[in-house]
Order: C-alpha cells, then sequence, then structure tokens
C-alpha cells in the first residue's frame, strides 16, 4: 500500500548570504525543472541574510509551478502582518505559498526588538501554534466569493461573507477580519519542523508538512505514527499531514562513494540527518525509505546549494524518475495540489451552511 | 524648463475607484499590479505607490461595503514587481505605529537590495485605537506621541542601516530612547541607495514638522493651484531650521487626472466618473460621514437633512473624521440651497478632488504650470482604473510632457534617489 504513496521531495536554496536573488531565482529554476514539490529559504533575525519572504516574493514571478516556502518566525512578529504577508505571497505566486513557521528563542534575537525577554521554547512554540491558528483563522475570515461587485446595490462585497476572527491567545489577540482577501490556496501551507519535542506538539496540531530527522527508515517511520496519531487525537484526519524526512546533504563529486563498513552504500550520519555519498547513493535511502513508508518525502537540504541541487536534480531526481518513484512534471498548479492536499473548506462557510450561527 | 515628478497610485482601498466600469479587473491579482507598474515604468514615471489600512473600516457598527475593499500586504507584492521592472521606484506605505523598527528596517533594506536601490518607506502613523485591536500593542497613541515614535522610528532605522559601513562590515549597534531601546547586529548590508527613500504623508502640524525634518517626498492632498503653493511655501519654509535645502524635500500631491479628445468631452467623461463614484447609496454614506448618523431612511435625490451633524459620533470607524462638521453641514445646506441640488448632487459637487480635466495638452500645460509656479515638484496619479487607468495618461500626456521637456525621455539614473534628484545620504558611521 505504501508503495504507491506519491513521493514528494522539496529543497532548501539558502546558502551563504545573498543580498541579490540572481542565485535564487536560478536554484528555484533549477528544483521546479525537477519538479520538486517546494523550495525553501531558511531565515531568522539574527542571521546574516535578506527577509526570505521578500526573496521568495521576488523569485514568485520568475518562476510558474514551484511552491516557495520561506522560514517566518513568530516570536518577535505581529501575527496579524505575518498573515497578511503570507497570504499576499500566495496572491503574487498564484497558489504556491507556503511558510515555516519558526521562534526566537535567544538573548540576542530579543535585545534586536527590545519588547520582552527570551522565553523557553515550550512558551515560544505554544505563541507559535496560535499565531498558525490565528493566521488559518485569518485567511478564513473572508469566504470565498465575498466580492460580489453588486452594480445594482452599489456594494463591492457581501459583508455577511466576511468574519471576526476574535482570536484570544496567550500573548495576543486578533479581531479581524483580514484586510486581504482569502488567498488561492484557501490556506497557505504550514510547514513545521518537528524535530524538537515543543515543535512536535504544533506541528501535530497546525502543520500541512512536518519535518522529521532520523537515520533509519524504522525511527523514521515510528516518527511519522507518533505524528499522525497525535494529529489524529487532535482531531485532525492523519492523511491531511505530510511528513517529510530533513537529510542535509553533502553529494560530494562522485557518482558513488565507497564507504569503510557500508560497503558501496551512502553514508547516514552526523546527528541522524546528514548523508554523504553520490546522487545514485541518495536516490537509493529515498527508494528505500519510500518503499518501506517510512515518510511521505524527503526536504532536502545541500550543503553547497550551487553545487549539490544540480546533481539532486539531475543525478538523483532523474534516476527517482527513471525508476517511475516521482512525477516528471508539476500536474497541477497550486503547491497544494504538488502535496496532494485538498482546498481547505473554509471554517466561517461551515458554520452558516450547517445553521449555527456565526 | 522646470523638471517635474511622476509617481502612480495604485487604485487600492477607496470610493475613488470605479469597479462597477465593465473595464474595471481584480484589485488584487498580481496581473493587475504588473500592467499597471509595467505602464508607470514605460512612461518613465519615478515610483509605484501603495497605500495601507490595517483594518477594514466600518459603517455604523458594520464593516463598509461599498467601496472597494481588500488588498494585499504592499511589500511582498513590491518585492515581486520588483523582478518585472528595471528602474521604477517602489514606495511601500507602512505604518510606524504597529510595527517595529528591525523588522521594517531588515524588510525595507531587503526591498532596496532586490530592487537595486529603488525602494521607498511611505511612513504612516495611525488615526485611531480601532486599528490597534489587530495587533499586540493594542490601543494606539495620542498624535503627539505618534509623530514622536514615528520620528524616531526612521531614525533608528537609519541606525541601523548605517550599521553597515560602505565597504560592507558590519558593526554593533545600540539604539536606546524613549520608544525604543534595542542593541544587537542588523543582518542587511548597506543597501544601493544607502537609506530608502522615506516619504510622508499627514497634514496636522506635526506631520509637517516630522516631513521637513525627515523625510524626502510629503504626499499631499493639496491638489489646488491655491493650496498647493499655501502648502508648499509652509513646508519649504520649515526645512531651514533642519540644516536642509529645499530641494531635499519633493512635494507630491495626489491628483487625478480625466482625459478626452476635447475639453468639452474630457468634462463630460469627468462627470460620468463622478456619477460612478457618488452612487445614491454613496451619496447617502458620504452624508452619514459628515453627519454622524443614520440616514438611511432618506431619499438621494431629495433635499438635506434638517438635523444638525453628531460631533461626538463614532458611526465611522477607519477613516479619518471629518474635521468639523457643523462647519461642513452649513456648506453643504447653503451650496444645495443656492443651486438648488439634490442629496447626490451636492455630494457630487462638494466633494470633487482637484482632477486635471481636459485634452491631453490642456491637461500638460496645468501640471507645468503647477510645477512653475510652486504648488508642487510633481504628482502623484491615483486612477479611477484598475489595471488600465494609466495607458490613457501615459500614451497621450507624457509624450507631450516630454517633448515640451518638462519631464524625462529616458531614466538617466538607475535609483529611485537619482529619479527624484535626492543625493545618497552621507554614512553617519
Ligand atoms: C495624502 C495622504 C495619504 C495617506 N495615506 C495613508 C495610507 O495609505 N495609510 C494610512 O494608514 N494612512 C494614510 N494617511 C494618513 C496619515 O498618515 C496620518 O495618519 C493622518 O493623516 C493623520 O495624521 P495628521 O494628523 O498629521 O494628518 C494618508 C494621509 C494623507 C494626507
Amino acid at each position: 500500500m505504501s508503495a504507491t504513496r506519491p513521493l514528494h521531495l522539496a529543497a532548501e536554496i539558502g546558502g551563504p548570504p545573498r543580498y541579490d536573488a540572481r542565485s535564487h531565482i536560478a536554484l528555484a529554476r533549477l528544483a521546479e525543472g525537477g519538479a520538486l514539490d517546494f523550495v525553501t529559504l531558511n531565515d531568522s533575525f539574527a542571521r546574516p541574510g535578506p527577509d526570505a519572504l521578500a526573496v521568495l516574493a521576488h523569485v514568485a514571478p520568475a518562476t510558474t509551478r514551484i511552491g516557495l516556502v520561506p522560514t517566518v518566525t513568530t516570536t518577535h512578529t505581529e501575527p496579524f502582518h505575518v498573515s497578511s504577508a503570507v497570504a499576499t505571497l500566495d496572491w503574487v505566486s498564484k497558489g504556491r505559498a507556503g511558510w515555516q513557521a519558526d521562534v526566537s528563542t535567544t538573548e540576542a534575537e530579543a535585545r534586536l526588538f527590545g519588547r520582552r525577554p527570551a522565553a523557553p521554547a515550550s512558551t515560544l512554540w505554544q505563541e507559535a501554534g496560535e499565531a498558525a491558528d490565528a493566521g488559518a483563522r485569518l485567511w478564513d475570515s473572508w469566504e470565498d466569493g465575498a466580492e460580489i461587485r453588486d452594480v445594482a446595490t452599489g456594494r463591492f462585497i457581501d459583508r455577511d461573507k466576511l468574519h471576526y476572527v476574535d482570536f484570544e491567545g496567550s500573548t495576543f489577540s486578533v479581531r479581524g477580519p483580514a484586510i486581504v482577501p482569502r488567498p488561492p490556496q484557501g490556506r497557505p501551507v504550514t510547514v513545521i519542523d518537528a524535530t524538537s519535542g515543543p515543535a512536535r506538539e504544533a506541528a501535530a496540531r497546525h502543520a500541512d508538512v512536518a519535518y522529521v530527522r532520523a537515520t533509519s527508515p524504522e525511527q523514521a517511520a515510528a516518527l511519522r505514527d507518533e505524528l499522525r496519531r497525535s494529529a489524529a487525537a487532535h482531531g485532525r484526519d492523519p492523511d491531511s499531514l505530510r511528513v517529510l524526512a530533513a537529510l542535509t546533504v553533502d553529494l560530494g563529486d562522485a557518482e558513488t562513494t565507497p564507504e569503510p563498513g557500508l560497503g558501496s552504500g551512502p553514508q547516514l550520519a552526523g546527528r541522524g540527518t546528514y548523508f554523504r555519498g553520490g546522487p545514485v547513493d541518495l536516490a537509493e535511502v529515498i527508494t528505500q525509505w519510500h518503499r518501506g513508508g517510512a515518510v511521505d518525502g524527503f526536504h532536502l537540504t545541500p550543503i553547497t546549494p550551487e553545487r549539490d541541487l544540480e546533481r539532486i536534480v539531475n543525478g538523483t531526481v532523474a534516476l527517482l524518475q527513471h525508476r517511475s518513484l516521482f512525477r516528471t512534471f508539476h500536474p497541477g498548479g497550486t503547491l497544494r495540489e504538488h502535496l496532494g492536499l485538498g482546498r481547505p473548506a473554509n471554517r466561517y462557510t461551515l458554520t452558516s451552511t450547517s445553521g449555527a450561527t456565526s | 524648463m522646470k523638471q517635474m515628478h511622476l509617481a502612480a497610485h495604485f487604485p487600492g482601498v477607496n470610493s475613488t475607484t470605479v469597479w462597477a466600469d465593465p473595464r474595471s479587473r481584480s484589485q488584487i491579482d498580481f496581473t493587475s499590479f504588473e500592467h499597471l507598474a509595467r505602464t508607470a515604468e514605460r512612461g518613465k514615471f519615478d515610483f509605484f505607490f501603495l497605500a495601507e489600512g490595517l483594518r477594514l473600516r466600518e459603517h455604523n457598527g458594520r464593516i463598509h461595503d461599498l467601496d472597494v475593499v481588500g488588498r494585499p500586504e504592499s511589500l511582498t507584492v513590491l518585492n515581486a514587481l520588483a523582478a518585472v521592472t528595471e528602474r521604477l521606484g517602489l514606495a511601500a506605505t507602512v505604518n510606524a505605529t504597529f510595527n517595529e523598527p528591525y523588522e521594517l528596517a531588515r524588510r525595507l533594506a531587503t526591498l532596496d537590495h532586490l530592487s537595486e536601490g529603488r525602494a521607498a518607506w511611505n511612513v504612516v502613523t495611525s488615526s485611531d485605537a480601532f486599528t490597534g485591536e489587530n495587533f499586540r500593542r493594542g490601543g494606539y497613541l495620542d498624535r503627539a506621541d505618534r509623530y514622536t515614535r514615528a520620528a524616531e522610528f526612521v531614525s533608528t532605522a537609519r541606525e541601523l542601516w548605517d550599521s553597515w559601513t560602505p565597504d560592507g562590515t558590519s558593526r554593533p549597534f545600540a539604539h536606546s530612547g524613549q520608544h525604543f531601546e534595542i542593541s544587537g547586529e542588523f543582518t542587511v548590508p548597506r543597501s544601493p541607495q544607502g537609506h530608502p527613500v522615506v516619504i510622508q504623508a499627514g497634514d496636522s502640524d506635526e506631520g509637517r514638522e516630522f516631513a521637513a525634518s525627515t523625510a524626502d517626498v510629503i504626499f499631499t492632498r493639496h491638489g489646488t493651484l491655491e493650496a498647493g503653493r499655501t502648502f508648499y511655501a509652509d513646508v519649504k519654509a520649515r526645512l531651514k531650521k533642519y540644516g536642509r535645502q529645499p530641494g531635499d524635500l519633493k512635494i507630491m500631491p495626489g491628483v487625478t487626472v480625466v482625459l478626452g479628445g476635447t475639453d468639452e468631452e474630457a468634462q463630460q467623461n469627468a462627470a460620468g466618473i463622478r456619477r460612478q463614484q457618488v452612487s445614491p447609496q454613496n451619496a447617502i454614506l458620504a452624508l452619514e460621514q459628515v453627519w454622524g448618523r443614520d440616514l438611511s431612511s432618506y431619499d438621494p435625490d431629495g433635499p438635506l437633512p434638517s438635523v444638525d451633524p453628531d460631533p461626538g459620533s463614532s458611526l465611522v470607524q477607519g477613516r479619518v473624521r471629518v474635521a468639523d462638521p457643523l462647519a461642513v453641514a452649513a456648506r453643504w445646506r447653503e451650496l444645495s440651497e443656492a443651486k438648488g441640488l439634490s442629496i447626490r448632487q451636492t455630494v457630487i459637487e462638494s466633494t470633487a478632488r482637484q482632477s486635471f480635466i481636459g485634452a491631453p495638452e490642456t491637461v500638460a500645460a496645468e501640471l507645468e504650470k503647477f510645477v512653475a509656479e510652486d504648488a508642487a515638484d510633481g504628482f502623484i496619479l491615483v486612477p479611477h482604473l484598475t489595471p488600465g487607468g494609466l495607458d490613457d495618461f501615459v500614451d497621450r500626456v507624457v509624450p507631450l510632457l516630454q517633448e515640451r521637456g518638462s519631464f524625462r525621455s529616458e531614466y538617466t539614473g538607475s535609483t529611485l534617489r537619482s529619479h527624484l534628484g535626492l543625493t545618497e545620504p552621507v554614512w553617519k558611521g
């Protein structure tokens, strides 16, 4: 059963800081040519580099199919602004936006804002979950078709299709509705790295895509099962969550890299996330894990994007395509379509059609 | 001849946009933004301008539904537009009350890098507590505090932009003031313009002082020759005490232009646009905004109400309140009685913003006159239509201005600062 599950692939395109977007555009196009689901661009307020969401907004008109997922932090930002910016990324990319929600735990980051001291990860992930929840409500706060342009009554919108979200979190509240109409995907894709304990809970509750880190398919399968059980316990359909194994990859310069003790196979090491080998070896790992049903796919972080992404696409991905394990083109237009995730029903539309008061 | 500057506003959330016109397309699809920006660039405009509103307006306790509403977030749209334009300046309106300097300085510096020196920030504050309900900060600040925060915000952003030396070395920053106490390292090197261009829009004494001390461009609503000259003289005179020259601050009123084959035809087109803007429902709405009362039972084709406005009303939320409703109502009554006008006709006559209406030659000459007589350094055009509202102006008026030598035929530089004739800020290490 699991062998027929479609394989999902994503790649990080951030390397050393770059302030023009030429290399980001080139890398995103490369990934798009390989029919990858999405590219990511990591970010934090304390690391050198430009604003990731801005860079991927700039990449959007230069690409047509690839999903665009910047890291957006939730600790020192305004949830209302974050939801507007991510919705706008979805508008400018015509339905290809996601965001990787993250937190800022350090004192150094707190000092950049001077609003509050650093806090433990568990507190911040609780807040990040609330920011994701508030964001999803804001994206729903305009029903589809709220813009009516009714010349007879002079109304541009049907205000009965706009909703106050009245979100009360532990550190913020948002009245709503959004200022941005509901984005093309309904809700842009929410990604959470579920490696750390505090993040795992937020991922199970709010993520469409979760990353796990494992050194064996058995370990990955166990993490995936745990996330799915936890999602179900929160009332979600576990099949609405894609679990990707996160791997940092160093493809060296050979097709395969013989390693003592591992025969000619690839080497998985480090903190359970580091892959070293050739493009063919990587295809082997992906094939084995996917065949065994351990994960829904992989998020690959090339240590040298310019070199390794080319090898991933023209080596690993080409081989997977040859084996019919991975698609050769994007059959749909939106990131949700690439991921096989439906366009979410609007919670407010549901409420009003079921007769409850809104 | 004195050169003028030209910019274009995306027809966003307002009652100026004639969305019922069959030529009107999406207000939110990227294709609409792309069309307008490319048209502005084809016309060699200085910059393309996006407004902002952080909460949907309300009328009589409910979301306002007659105007165009719903817009994407400015900086994200402009970063995307930077990929499909080459020279056009890209100006984002971003509120200084509901943002933090580190984050916004970083986003603005990013836009300046991605656009290779074309970024501008229109610094607005906020006029009410209503908007605050969407933010951690909540509430709002008094006008005086809003402007001290805005001023400290801009100077803090400039400290961050200056924390990298021009040759690319990062140095730690530390700012300690009334509103912000922050320190660390800024993650974006000095951007192509040194500092993104700063625009100010706001008309109070505090607003003008803030612009004189800090801004590179001022976006104003003073669009008649007389009001423009008074405003121009007032604002330029304020520069000296900050050690600035008159050329350091460009004054650009937001204006509308209606063209026709002849002046008469243009007047007819303008009247048609006014009727579309002031629908019967919009006429009652405009009246309620002055009166601060529910007047939905009144006939838009009938006479003005005899009751007086309620000056303490909170009927209108999210837009700037009519300053002196009793005086405005008295003026409207006088006009209506003198000319025998209905409610709708009165609103049409009294809310008309200054527009340049006429054949292309007439409009070109009028624009030049405003610049020659020190009523403006240039104009921010506010089209009525999305996305085609700029096509006629660029095709029919810009070539005339170019022939007459009052507007550039080619971009001479690549940054917005160079289009505006502004020098790069001196690095203050
Ligand atoms: C021409 C003009 C355009 C403005 N555009 C915006 C805008 O897009 N968003 C916004 O929040 N405020 C906008 N404002 C409001 C001002 O920034 C300011 O908050 C308001 O005018 C009150 O300040 P004041 O008392 O100094 O006039 C605009 C004001 C003017 C005069």
